[in-house]
C-alpha cells in the first residue's frame, strides 16, 4: 500500500524525474510518427503500384509478343482454376512521344501500351486514374466536350485547381484550330511565306501512311463505308482529302500526366498539352527486324496514378490500334498477337501459389509469370529495410532515455536515504522498498510512454495542418508535391505498433529502475536514518 | 474498533486507560549485548556487554556522553541492527535471531521508535505520517478496508496530542514540536507494547521539550506504555523511573528515581555533554 501511495507522491513532488522521462516522451512519440507516416507512405505506394501492375502479369520475353491471346486465357483459367477473377491482353513496347508546345518539338521516351478499353479497368485500378469521370467510369478514346476534373481531389479542398482542364476537350480543340486558322490568315496577309502547320502536315501524313497492313477487307476496299464509324479511318485517304482537325479526332490515346504537365514550386499543375492537342508516336513495328513507324494520336485524357514513375513513362492506346499499326495481326485469319497478359486474382487467392501453378504451366523460355510484388521487389524490400532501420535507431533513443532515468534515480535514492530508513524502522521490507522504486520507474514509464502516445498520436493526426504551419512559418516547402506527387503526407497508425513502442519505453523505465531499486533495498536502516 | 488490528500489536490498550501497575516481568531485556564497528583497520567496540531490562509499564532512560554507545543500544533493542554477541528478548522471545521478515513484523507491531530529528516524511501529510506503520503493514485490498478505522485512530491520536488544527498539514509546515507530537502519534499508532526514544527533545528549545516529556511521561502513566528513552540530558533522564548510565560501551550506573522526582541525582550534573549519541 505504501509503495503505491509514495509512488504517487513521488511521481508528483519529483520534477526532475518528470525531466528525464522527457526523453521517453519524445522518443516515443517521435516513433509513432515515422512509423505511421513510413507506414503510410510505404501503403500509399503499394497501393499506387498494386493499382497500376494486375496481381499477375504473364508476358512473352518477346516485343512480337505471342499469338492468340484468347487462347492463352482459356490455358490460364485452365492452370489457375477459380483463382482468376479478370484477364486483359496488352501490348507494350518502348516507343518516343513528340508534341509541339509554341512552335517546339519536345520528345520524350515513353512505355506504350495497348490496353483493351473494355476488360483493362477490371484487372487494376487504371479507370480510378483517369480524369474524366466518364472515363472513370468506362473508358472511351473518344475525345470529350468537356468535364474534365479541375480539382485534384473531390474531397480536398485547399489543393490548387487545375484551371486548365476545364476548357479541355473538343471545346479547347475547336479554339485552337481556329486560333490556327487566324494565325494563317495574318500571315497570308502579311505577305508571308503560307507554312503548312504541323497540324495540318500531320493530318496528310496520316492520311498517306499506313504502316501496317489491313486488318479487314472492308479496311482497304471500301474506304467510305467504314468512315462514319471510326473517327480514325476518316483520316485515311480520302483521295487527297484532309481531316477538319474542328470536328475530327486522330485515334485516341491517355499519356501519364507526368509526361504532360509539371508541377510548379506552388503546386500548381502546368500542361503543356491538354486533352483535344495531338501528339505523336514512333515505336517499333512487330516482327525483324522491328522497324519504326510514327502515327498521330489525339490526347483524350490523362493517366494519374500519383507514381511518378508510372505518370512520366505510361501512354495507354486502343489494343487493337497498336496491334494494327505493329501489324500484330495475322492478315488471313485475322488473330491479333499481344505479348502479355493481365491478371487479376479473386479475393483470397494466393498470389505466389497461382504464379507457380502458372509457371509449371507455360514454357519458362517462352513466357515470364511475376506478381507485382515480384515486379516493384526491390523497391518495397528497399521501403521495410528503411523502417526497420528507423525503428532501432529511435528505439536506441529511448534506450539512452533509459540511462537518464537510471542516473536520476540514483540521485533519488542518494536524497530518499533518510526516508528509506524511516520506513525500514516502521518495519517495510528490503522488498518493499525495492518495490517503492521499481514502481515509481513503471509510473514513469508509463507517464512518459503515455504522454509520448498523446503527442505522437495528435501530431500524426495534424501532421498536415504542422507542415502547413512550418511552411508558412519557413517559406520554404517540406513535403514538395512535385517530388512526391502527393499534396498530404499520408499515415497509417497501426495499434499493434503503438502497443509495442509504448511496452518497449515502459520496459526501459522499468529496467532503468532495477539497479537504485536494488541499492535503496540493500540500505542499512541504521546508516540510512544517520544520514543527514 | 481496536479488535480489528493485530492482536499482537494490542496488548497495550491506548485508549482503555488503565493504568498498569509496574510488574516484574520483562518486556525487553538486553543480555550481554556487544557491537563494534570496523572503519579500516581499526574496530571500535561501542558497547561490550550491556545487560538491560525493562519491565513492563516501566520508563527508563540511558545517558551517557556522547560516544558512548547508547543510541547503539537502542537500534539493537529496536532490531535496527544486529547485536554481535548478546541477546535480544521481547516479552520472553528471542527476536535478534529472527527471519528479517520477522523483525520487520517486529519492528511494525510491537516497537514504537521516535527519534531526535523527528524522521517524518515530507511528502506525506500529518495524519498520513502517523499511518504510515499500517499503510505498510496493509496490502491494498485490506488497507482499503480499514482505512476508515485507522484513519479515524489516527486523527483521534493527533488531537490527543493537540494537533487537532494541523492534521493535513506537510512537515515542514510544522514546528519541531509538533513534528516530534506527530512521530510519537506514528509511533503509537500500531499499538506497541514498547517505545523507544532516542533523545526526542535533543533538537527542541526547552518548552517544546518539555512538553513532549510530558507527553511521553503522561503515556508512561496513564497508559502504561512501556519507554526506553535516550538522552544525554540529565534533567531530562530524571523524568524516568529508572535511569542507566552508560559509560565506554558498560553499564556503569542505575539509579532508580522514586516517585519519579523532577530532580536528577547529584552526580550527573557534573556533565552537562551537548552532542547527541
Amino acid at each position: 500500500m505504501y509503495k503505491l501511495l509514495l509512488c504517487w507522491r513521488y511521481l508528483r513532488t519529483r520534477w526532475i524525474a518528470l525531466a528525464s522521462v522527457v526523453s521517453v516522451t519524445l522518443g516515443v512519440a517521435t516513433m509513432i510518427v515515422v512509423n505511421a507516416v513510413m507506414a503510410g507512405f510505404s501503403h500509399e505506394m503499394q497501393t499506387r503500384i498494386h493499382g497500376i501492375l494486375s496481381d499477375i502479369v504473364f508476358e512473352s520475353h518477346s516485343l512480337s509478343g505471342f499469338q492468340d491471346p484468347d487462347w492463352h486465357m482459356e490455358e490460364i483459367r485452365r492452370a489457375a482454376g477459380d483463382n482468376i477473377a479478370g484477364m486483359t491482353p496488352t501490348v507494350a513496347v518502348p516507343a518516343m512521344l513528340s508534341f509541339q508546345v509554341r512552335g517546339q518539338w519536345i520528345t520524350r521516351q515513353v512505355m506504350f501500351i495497348g490496353i483493351d478499353a473494355d476488360t483493362h479497368a477490371s484487372v487494376s485500378d487504371f479507370g480510378e486514374y483517369l480524369q474524366h469521370p466518364a472515363n472513370r467510369q468506362q473508358l472511351s478514346f473518344d475525345l470529350r466536350e468537356g468535364g474534365y476534373d479541375t480539382q485534384l481531389d473531390a474531397d480536398a479542398e485547399s489543393e490548387p485547381l487545375r484551371p486548365a482542364l476545364e476548357n479541355a476537350g473538343w471545346p479547347y480543340r475547336r479554339e485552337r484550330v481556329e486560333q490556327e486558322k487566324l494565325w494563317r490568315q495574318q500571315q497570308q496577309a502579311a505577305g508571308g511565306p503560307v507554312r503548312p502547320l504541323d497540324q495540318h502536315v500531320d493530318a496528310v501524313l496520316a492520311a498517306t501512311e499506313d504502316p501496317a497492313p489491313p486488318s479487314d477487307t472492308t479496311n482497304s476496299t471500301d474506304l467510305d463505308a467504314a468512315a462514319p464509324i471510326d473517327p480514325f479511318r476518316q483520316a485515311r485517304p480520302d483521295e487527297g482529302r484532309t481531316m477538319d482537325p474542328a470536328t475530327e479526332q486522330f485515334a485516341g490515346i491517355v499519356p501519364g500526366i507526368g509526361l504532360a504537365s509539371f508541377r510548379d514550386r506552388s503546386g500548381v499543375d502546368r500542361f503543356l498539352i491538354l486533352p483535344g492537342d495531338d501528339v505523336k508516336v514512333t515505336f517499333p513495328t512487330a516482327g525483324t527486324p522491328p522497324k519504326a513507324v510514327s502515327n498521330t494520336f489525339t490526347v483524350v485524357d490523362f493517366y494519374e496514378s500519383k507514381m511518378s514513375e508510372y505518370d512520366s513513362n505510361f501512354v495507354f492506346v486502343p489494343l487493337e490500334e497498336l496491334q494494327r499499326m505493329r501489324g500484330m495481326i495475322e492478315p488471313e485469319t485475322g488473330i491479333g498477337s499481344v505479348n502479355s497478359i493481365q491478371i487479376k486474382l479473386a479475393e483470397g487467392a494466393n498470389l505466389d501459389e497461382v504464379r507457380d501453378a502458372l509457371r509449371k504451366a507455360f514454357p519458362p523460355e517462352l513466357y515470364a509469370v511475376s506478381t507485382w510484388r515480384d515486379k516493384q521487389g526491390p523497391l518495397l524490400s528497399a521501403v521495410d529495410m528503411e523502417m526497420a532501420v528507423l525503428n532501432i535507431l529511435l528505439f536506441l533513443i529511448v534506450a539512452v532515455a533509459g540511462f537518464g532515468i537510471l542516473a536520476i534515480f540514483f540521485m533519488i535514492v542518494v536524497e530518499k536515504t533518510r526516508d528509506i530508513g524511516i520506513l525500514k524502522a516502521i518495519g517495510a521490507g528490503s522488498s518493499g522498498i525495492a518495490g517503492i522504486f521499481l514502481g515509481y520507474g513503471l509510473a514513469l514509464g508509463i507517464v512518459g510512454g503515455g504522454v509520448g502516445m498523446a503527442l505522437g498520436l495528435t501530431i500524426t493526426w495534424n501532421i498536415n495542418n504542422i507542415r502547413q504551419a512550418v511552411e508558412w512559418w519557413t517559406g520554404q516547402r517540406v513535403f514538395d508535391p512535385s517530388i512526391y506527387y502527393f499534396f498530404n503526407i499520408p499515415t497509417i497508425i497501426n495499434p499493434f505498433t503503438v502497443s509495442w513502442i509504448i511496452a518497449g519505453a515502459v520496459g526501459i523505465a522499468v529496467a532503468a529502475s532495477v539497479l537504485p531499486a536494488f541499492r535503496a533495498a540493500r540500505l542499512h536502516p541504521v546508516e540510512a536514518l544517520r544520514h543527514e | 474498533m481496536s479488535s480489528e488490528f493485530d492482536t499482537a500489536a494490542a496488548q497495550l490498550r491506548l485508549h482503555d486507560a488503565t493504568p498498569a501497575p509496574v510488574t516484574s516481568s520483562p518486556v525487553l531485556r538486553g543480555i550481554g549485548l556487544r557491537k563494534k564497528y570496523r572503519s579500516g583497520t581499526s574496530t571500535l567496540e561501542v558497547l561490550r556487554g550491556v545487560d538491560v531490562e525493562l519491565a513492563a509499564g516501566e520508563f527508563v532512560a540511558i545517558v551517557g556522553q556522547s560516544g558512548s554507545g547508547k543510541t547503539t543500544l537502542l537500534h539493537l533493542l529496536g532490531l535496527l541492527d544486529a547485536p554481535d554477541g548478546g541477546e535480544v528478548h521481547l516479552a520472553g522471545t528471542r527476536i535478534d535471531t529472527l527471519s528479517s521478515s520477522k523483525q520487520d513484523l517486529i519492528r511494525n507491531t510491537q516497537i514504537g521508535m521516535v527519534f531526535q530529528s523527528y524522521h517524518l516524511l515530507p511528502e506525506l501529510d500529518a495524519v498520513e505520517n502517523v499511518l504510515a506503520p499500517l499503510y505498510v503493514r496493509y496490502g491494498m485490498l485490506e488497507w482499503l478496508r480499514r482505512r476508515h478505522d485507522a484513519r479515524q485512530e489516527a486523527v483521534a491520536l493527533l488531537e490527543r496530542f493537540g494537533l487537532g488544527a494541523r492534521l493535513s498539514h506537510r512537515p515542514r509546515q510544522l514546528s519541531g514540536g509538533e513534528m516530534q507530537r506527530v512521530a510519537i502519534a506514528r509511533a503509537l499508532i500500531a499499538r506497541p507494547q514498547l517505545l523507544l526514544a532516542d533523545e526526542p527533545t535533543g533538537n527542541l528549545d526547552a518548552a517544546s521539550g518539555a512538553g513532549i516529556l510530558e507527553t511521553l511521561t503522561e503515556l508512561n502513566q496513564s497508559d502504561g506504555l512501556s519507554i526506553v528513552m535516550v538522552t544525554h540530558d540529565t534533567a531530562i533522564a530524571a523524568r524516568a523511573g529508572r535511569v542507566i548510565k552508560l559509560a565506554d560501551g558498560c553499564v556503569e550506573q542505575q539509579l532508580t528515581t522514586p516517585g519519579r522526582s523532577a530532580h536528577a541525582p547529584p552526580d550527573f550534573h557534573e556533565r552537562p555533554a551537548r552532542a547527541g549519541g
